[in-house]
């Protein structure tokens, strides 16, 4: 009897593991090989930045982020390596917080001067005052990652989704899908997978907005 | 740092077999498995399964909603399961003493599967990762239901009392 239930058990597991394996889906897939929306928000330096900005560089790594979100925490320092590293190679982040503060007050203008400096931030933390532009990136959660191509002076979103496969502990990390995607990148290749995706904290939308 | 994690799991495993009653008020650890079960069970149970955090606010102020939905259908085939986001890592700082303190009918568990991008698609493929979410199932009646955001008790009951007359 037990046999049999085992047995039975393990056809579900097939079934329900093979059904379910779908190709990307959803609205990330829908930006993949589209122009990024452009955007010209206040960084907490008090500058304006926009897309126009980064026009010599190869690329840029746009990730929605916060204070307060644990995943956000989670990646602070992976994001700050990141920059360190591909900076240089063309594709430096710029890091824009969606979330109404009225949420999470921790994730006030005030509040994301204070986490750069503590966390030394080498890029832009913009604030999406609106919440438009991560409406037009149809970005959901913090963190939310957009590798950007710059074909010709147009941004080009070539890849969607997690900086990599374990929020959690970046010691047991096995694949570095945004690392991945711009080495495929600058290989002249398209990112493949080229949407992932990631547990994390719902934007945070201002309560006008909600739906 | 991991085998003080593992020594934990194994004290955690001694104290679920002596002291039952002590395990009980604590959630359990499952795996992707698990959630396979429910969401392919051969029975007459509605199960809803709610992805959350104890860091969450929306979440956290969702949860009374299914735990009273709960209560109210005791005798019907309807399963709400808590399935916590949380860290493995704040299992015992912040887990255990919010299970404690919400006093909530409903099963609690700890979903122990860091590889975010292995499974959520198999939860749904519509799924972006945010939380909260929340999967309706039943498998025997072909009910499939997924929404991530919140709920209100008023959406949340009508979408079960709705499915559960199916």
């Amino acid at each position: 009897m037990k046999k049999v239930s085992t047995v039975f058990l393990t056809v579900l597991m097939a079934l329900f593991f093979a059904g379910n394996y779908a190709v990307a889906q959803g609205v990330d897939a829908d930006l993949i090989g589209k122009e990024a929306p452009a955007f010209n928000l206040k960084n907490i330096d008090g500058k304006m930045v926009s897309l126009d900005n980064y026009k010599s560089s190869k690329g840029a790594i746009v990730i929605f982020t916060c204070n307060h979100c644990p995943y956000s925490k989670m990646y602070e320092d992976r994001i700050v390596a990141l920059d360190g590293k591909f900076k240089a190679q063309g594709y430096p982040v710029v890091a824009i917080n969606p979330n109404d503060p009225a949420t999470y007050a921790e994730d006030s203008f005030d509040q994301m001067k204070k986490r750069a400096k503590k966390k030394g931030f080498t890029f832009p933390y913009l604030v999406d005052e609106t919440q438009g532009i991560a409406k037009a990136y149809a970005a959901t959660r913090t963190p939310h990652v957009y590798l950007l191509e710059n074909a010709g002076g147009k941004f080009v979103v070539r890849y969607v989704g997690a900086i990599d496969d374990n929020a959690q502990d970046a010691k047991a990390v096995s694949s570095k899908f945004l690392e991945d995607a711009i080495a495929k990148l600058s290989a002249g290749q398209a990112p493949d997978p080229s949407q992932t995706k990631a547990v994390g904290c719902g934007i945070k939308w201002k309560a006008a907005a909600a739906n | 740092m991991q085998l003080s994690i593992r020594w934990s799991g194994f004290f955690f495993a001694v104290a679920l077999v002596c002291c039952g009653r002590v395990a009980a008020q604590k959630p359990a650890f499952i795996h992707m498995s698990d959630v396979a079960a429910w969401d392919l069970a051969d029975n007459d149970t509605l199960y809803v399964l709610n992805f959350w955090a104890t860091w969450c606010k929306p979440c956290v102020a969702e949860m009374p909603y299914f735990d009273q939905v709960q209560k109210e259908m005791e005798g019907q085939k309807v399963k709400v399961i808590f399935i916590s986001m949380d860290f493995r890592s704040d299992y015992e700082k912040r887990l255990v003493p919010f299970v404690a303190k919400k006093k909530f009918h409903s099963q609690i568990v700890l979903l122990d599967e860091p590889k975010y991008n292995d499974w959520i698609d198999k939860v749904s493929t519509t799924w972006s990762g945010a939380i909260p979410a929340t999967l309706i199932v039943q498998h025997s009646k072909g009910i499939r239901a997924f929404h991530e955001g919140e709920y209100t008790y008023e959406t949340l009951k009508s979408q079960i009392d709705s499915l559960i007359q199916r």
